[in-house]
């Protein structure tokens, strides 16, 4: 855990999840198992929070293509699982952190069908449809840090 | 190893996904079909997703392959049963299952494949 933390990331929704975040659970991302295990737990999280269904099952499907990419292309790290409240809504951030290599043209990563992967590319750019906040701090060679929040609407 | 079952019954294949499923057991899923479709001359697969809380891409991207590579060995593929949270959150993702028959239920489902099959 403490590897995935050696960077330092510095975005505007990393401090407002640090200022909101009232809770925080701390996932280690390393195969296949590990994205099961997330999509459990933030599921459970936006059920408590009282996320609806449909919302509940956008925030599980970004989780699960964000965590497959810090482990398929960041070589794994961990995600955070956070509860916020900024004193009139409720909601849940996760922040995906690796120290992979980094991204290194993210305008294009962001862009729909693009992929080096092998997969669909979706990931990112589907990710961010499914959320209300997104935002990533990508360093080359360093890492990448992914931050989403979804609200209780 | 851990695997989906697959039920046989006349020229049809059924399975019911009722695992959350991590991508190593997708992967074995669209090979076992595909083995199972030539092994058991099966000409249509039923697909009920109804269990399934979730449909990310590695998973829609399963679901389109099966049933491209059946298409290929001459059986046709029917999804069924994707609740509505589903539908919306795969649409917005960008999943579009090109070129997969839906169904809302088995059902239906089987009346799709049999009026297929039959024609």
């Amino acid at each position: 855990m403490n590897a995935a933390t050696a960077v330092e990331f510095d975005t505007e929704l990393l401090e407002l999840n640090a200022r909101l975040r009232t809770d925080r659970l701390t996932l280690p991302l390393r195969g296949d198992d590990d994205v099961v295990g997330l999509r459990k737990h933030v599921r459970e999280r936006a059920v408590a929070i009282g996320l609806s269904l449909v919302d509940q099952t956008k925030l599980v499907t970004a989780a699960s293509e964000l965590g497959r990419n810090t482990i398929k292309y960041g070589g794994g790290g961990a995600c955070h699982v956070d509860k916020l409240a900024d004193g009139f809504r409720n909601g849940i951030g996760l922040l995906f952190i690796d120290n992979g290599p980094g991204i290194p043209d993210l305008d294009l990563a962001l862009r729909d069908g693009y992929t080096t992967g092998g997969g669909l590319g979706l990931g990112l750019s589907g990710s961010k449809r499914l959320v209300d906040e997104f935002e990533i701090d990508t360093r080359v060679g360093e890492g990448t840090a992914v931050a989403v929040v979804k609200w209780k609407r | 190893m851990e695997r989906i079952p697959i039920l046989r019954m006349g020229d049809l294949l059924l399975v019911t996904i009722q695992v959350d499923m991590h991508d190593r057991l997708a992967m074995t899923l669209q090979d076992d079909l595909t083995e199972r479709i030539v092994r058991d001359s099966a000409k249509g697969v039923l697909i009920d997703i109804s269990a399934l809380d979730l449909v990310d891409s590695f998973i829609g991207r399963m679901i389109s392959n099966t049933a491209a590579m059946a298409r290929v060995l001459d059986a046709q593929t029917v999804v069924v049963g994707m609740q509505p949270a589903v539908a919306i959150t795969l649409v917005e993702l960008g999943l579009t299952l090109h070129g997969v028959k839906t169904a809302l239920n088995v059902e239906k489902g089987m009346a799709l494949l049999g009026k297929n099959l039959t024609r």
